[in-house]
Formats: structure tokens, sequence, C-alpha cells
């Protein structure tokens, strides 16, 4: 992967944020499926359980539908436990509100991107990226 | 978005502070769903006030601010526990001091201490057509399906917001053309299956979830007599196994008189799967694996909460019996349902059986105070699909006489 390569995004909720990639192939629900003491994938049956989530760019086709998992986001900004950014490739309204109130209620910016399904594969665990999100100005770049 | 008068004053304050700051996140929410417009709801169902740690207090403490209420009829979903049994679950000091400090901040909102997952059941609910802003899946599919309301999925945050603005964005389900049904399923008669009536019902919404995913489903071939408990069934199963917040049964739900209605037309277009009674029966034995003879801990029933009429069942089927020694048997429901129960003396009946009615909550949020080592038998698949992972007891879907039987013997009976 080339270094400084961007991929464009639709903004969701704005911020900036740089970080190591947590890539989740299959959608993870944060209700049930993140733990807020450790941090990391509580769902034994999703593939990545065990996998670090906070402190990272959250990577992953969707967030599975429980309306639960904004509240679970936030609980996670407010323990400091929460991702850095996320980065979809669907609009998903649970996961932008629980961004929104994360920075409502604690200040903690959790910037919402969408990229386009095909550009899912461009993105690899592990790899260092910078999320910029503004109206009109908004992309993921591979550092 | 385009905005009314009323938005515009929402959103300036002129209605106060709390309705001010409910309808910014509602733009926000609205601009990521990419809707036009809001459109008034008549209204809402909370679950925001489910603990799920401290920042939900923190939240609706955000809302509060002088006199400031709901714009709308507004009812709770459940808590994590008991609010009058704290003891039923095991939960902590603050769990418990945080959760009623939530349901305070609610109840000065406005909302009505209704604690429960069934809002349909009570004696005033939505009508065809309506639009509403519920959260709750069971719920939001019940509404959809089963009265014809219109919610689209609301929960934790945007529930309240709506309540407090009466308005919300004009989006999927919301829109006649986001309830064509896409998917049809033709299913099999129940005597065909020989699966007992309730347990159909259940393994019948939960594969409905698993085929459908989030898409409006089609069920053709549901018997005409179908109640309304079988269909609330039906719908908490699928919005459990998948995403379903609404399904047509053909001829029995009132926006699929015929498969033609429920499809918009497109009939012909739909992928349709003829289901076989393998099929069924395939998610009956992977929601009970439990072998006769082992141990049963507990029988908990009421997921979505116990109506009137299953109440009436439970207690025919446990007449002149008793649970064995050390078999908690739970049932949920709410508060105005278990005081009918108790006004009729059929609650005696269920307590001379061995049975605790629990009300504001569901025996899976927490791990219930179980007394003995043992499995759960529910004849709910949504407690089936969600109480292992959430209490770490195994459970075991069957019907409800065999639950009966089993809490009767303490040990799983063919």
């Amino acid at each position: 992967m080339s270094d400084g390569r961007e991929i464009r995004a639709d903004c969701l909720v704005p911020g900036q944020a740089e970080g190591r990639v947590v890539l989740l192939d299959t959608p993870l629900s944060l209700w049930g499926g993140l733990d807020l003491e450790t941090g990391t994938v509580a769902d034994v049956n999703h593939p990545a359980h065990g996998a670090r989530i906070a402190g990272r760019v959250l990577v992953m086709p969707g967030g599975r539908g429980s309306s639960s998992s904004s509240s679970v986001l936030v609980e996670s900004a407010r323990l400091g436990r929460h991702p850095l950014a996320i980065v979809l490739t669907e609009r998903d309204p649970i996961l932008a509100v629980g961004s929104l109130v994360a920075e409502a209620l604690y200040g903690v910016s959790i910037p919402l991107v969408r990229i386009a399904p095909g550009q899912f594969s461009a993105l690899s665990d592990g790899s260092r990226v910078r999320v910029t999100a503004a109206p009109g100005k908004c992309r993921v770049t591979v550092l | 978005m385009q905005l009314q008068a009323i938005d515009k004053a929402l959103l300036g304050g002129e209605l106060g502070e709390s309705a001010r700051r409910a309808m910014a996140l509602l733009l926000r929410y609205g601009e990521v769903l990419g809707a036009e417009r809001f459109i008034d709801i008549e209204s809402a169902h909370i679950d925001s006030c489910l603990y799920h740690g401290r920042s939900g207090l923190d939240f609706v403490r955000s809302l509060l601010h002088g006199d400031d209420r709901v714009r709308v009829r507004t009812t709770l979903n459940v808590t994590a526990f008991d609010l009058e049994h704290p003891a039923f679950s095991e939960v902590s000091d603050e769990t418990i001091v945080i959760q009623k400090a939530m349901v305070n901040a609610y109840l000065q909102l406005g909302c009505l201490p209704t604690m429960t997952c069934a809002p349909y059941q009570q004696a005033q609910r939505p009508t065809f057509g309506q639009h509403i802003a519920w959260a709750e899946s069971n719920a939001i599919v019940f509404a959809n399906s089963v009265l014809g309301a219109r919610t689209d999925r609301y929960g934790d945050f945007t529930d309240i917001c709506a309540a407090l603005t009466g308005r919300v964005p004009l989006a999927g389900l919301h829109c006649d053309g986001q309830r064509r049904a896409g998917l049809i399923l033709d299913v099999p008669e129940q005597g065909a299956t020989g699966l007992e009536r309730d347990l159909y019902f259940a393994s019948l919404g939960y594969l409905l979830g698993k085929r459908a995913g989030t898409r409006v489903a089609a069920i053709d071939g549901l018997p005409p007599d179908v109640s309304e408990d079988e269909l609330k069934a039906v719908g908490a199963a699928a919005a459990s196994s998948g995403g379903v917040a609404l399904f047509h049964a053909v001829g029995v739900t009132p926006e699929a008189p015929t498969l033609e209605a429920a499809t918009g037309g497109h009939t012909a277009n739909c992928e349709r799967h003829a289901v076989r009674s393998e099929d069924l029966l395939a998610v009956r034995d992977a929601l009970c694996t439990a072998q006769p003879g082992d141990p049963v801990a507990a029988m908990c029933v009421g997921t979505p909460h116990f109506s009137r009429d299953e109440f009436e069942r439970l207690a025919e089927l446990a007449e002149g019996s008793r649970a064995a020694a050390g078999v908690d048997v739970l049932v949920t429901t709410s508060r105005d349902i278990a005081a009918g129960v108790r006004r009729s003396g059929l609650a005696e009946k269920l307590e001379s059986f061995g049975a605790t009615l629990v009300t504001d909550t569901c025996t899976y949020l927490l791990p219930a105070a179980i007394r003995s080592a043992g499995l759960v038998v529910t004849n709910s698949a949504k407690y089936a699909h969600y109480g292992q992972g959430n209490t770490g007891r195994r459970t075991a879907l069957m019907s409800l006489e065999r639950c009966v039987r089993c809490a009767v013997a303490g040990r799983i009976v063919p």
C-alpha cells in the first residue's frame, strides 16, 4: 500500500483523528459486542473476538442494527475506551447519534465517515490512517 | 432539510431549551438519514431509560430544563431490574441508584411510568396509519406490522428527542415506498410441522429474521385466526435473529389483505422462499440443545411482557401442579397487567405453582437471581437468543406446555 494514498469519503460526523486501523470484515453490534472494561470485541461469535477497539480507527461495513449501540459508544467515550474514529461502508444513523452525543456530553470527538464498499479492501488491519471529516472535504489517508 | 415554522421555533428555543437541544440532534440525525423534511408524531416509546452506564443519566439530565415536558404521549421501556424488587436480579448498588435516577428524570420530563417492552398491550395504543416514534425492536415491529402504525427504528437518544419535539425526519418506514415487502416466505401450516402452536410461531419468527435481515417480508400461509400474542412472538423473534422492523402476514395484518397489496403489486419481482417444515425444526433444534434429564434451574417467560391472555393460558397449564423445589419460575410483565392479574385471582393460582411476577424489566438483562445450577427453559425465541450471552446460562426453547412440565420435573423432559 502506497504512503499518502487518499480514499474519498462522506462525512457523517465531522472531526479529525489519526491512528492504527482495527478492521472488522463482519459488522459488530457495539451492544453486546464491545467490552467496556477492556475496550475489546466481547462477542464470542464475532470473528474478531478479542481485538482492541479502544484507541483505534474502527473500520467495518456497518453497525448491525441494535439501537443500544449508540449508548455503548457514548459510554465508551465517557470511560475513555472509545474508537478514535469510525469508518463504515454504509450510513449508520445509530453510530452517528452515539458520536454526536459523545461530543455533546463529554467533548469527545469520534469522527464518522462512509467510504464506498469497493474501497474497503484499500484499508488493512494494523495500518496507520488519518481521518479528515469535514462537510465537503472528507477523506481517509493511508500513512 | 426543509424546515417548517414549528421546526424553526424548536431549533430557536422558542419552545424551551429541552426541545431546542432535542431538535438540534434530530436535525443531524435527519441529515445522516438523507431526509428532506420533518413530520409530526402522535406518540413515543422510550428505550433510552434502560441503564447502560452513567452516560444514560448524564444524557437525560442534559435535557432537564425548568418545566420542559414531552410534547406527545410517551411511554417508557423496561429498566435493568424490577424497580420495586431489585433483589430479583444480581444488580450492584451503583446500578440501582443510577437506574432509579434515570427513571425519575424521564418521569420529570412527563413520560408515563409504564416500564414495559410491550406498550401495544396498554389500553391506549397507536392506530392505523399514525406516525409514531417508538424504540425497542419488538415494539417497533409490532406497531408497524400488527397495528399498521408507522415508526422507523428509533432508539437510544433519538426516541426522547422525538418525544420532546413531537417531530421526526420523514424517512425509513414512515414512507409508503419503504413499507412494501421485497421478500415472500411461503410457510407450511402449523399442523404439518409437528410443532406445538407457540413453538411454531417462535421458530417461524426466528427464521424470518435470518432470511430477511433488515428487509420487509410478507409471510404467506399463516392461519387467519392467528392471535396478537402469536404475531408478537413472530415479530420479537424476527427482530432478534435479524433486524426486522415490519413484516406482513397475508390475509392477517392491516397492510396485507392480499399478497399483491403487501408487495405493492411487485409480487413477481420479489425474492420468494418456500419454507419447509424441516427448516422450522432446524431453528427449534438450534435454540434447544438441552437433552432429557438435564437439570432445570428456572423457567423464564414473558419476553416480550406477558399479556393477560398468556397469563390465563399459563394458569390453565399449571393448574394443580407445582414447580420442583429449587426451580425458579419468573414471569415478566407490565405493572398494569400484573395489577389486573392480581385483582382477578390469577396471581394466586400462579403463585401456588411457584411463579413470581416480575415487573418493569426482562429477566435476561441482568442475571436473574436464580438459585440453582442448570438451564433456563423459555417459550420465547428472543429470550433464547439473548439469554445465554447476557446471563451466562444455557437456555432451551420449547412450548409453554413443555416448559411447565420441565419446571415441575426439575429437569428436561421430552
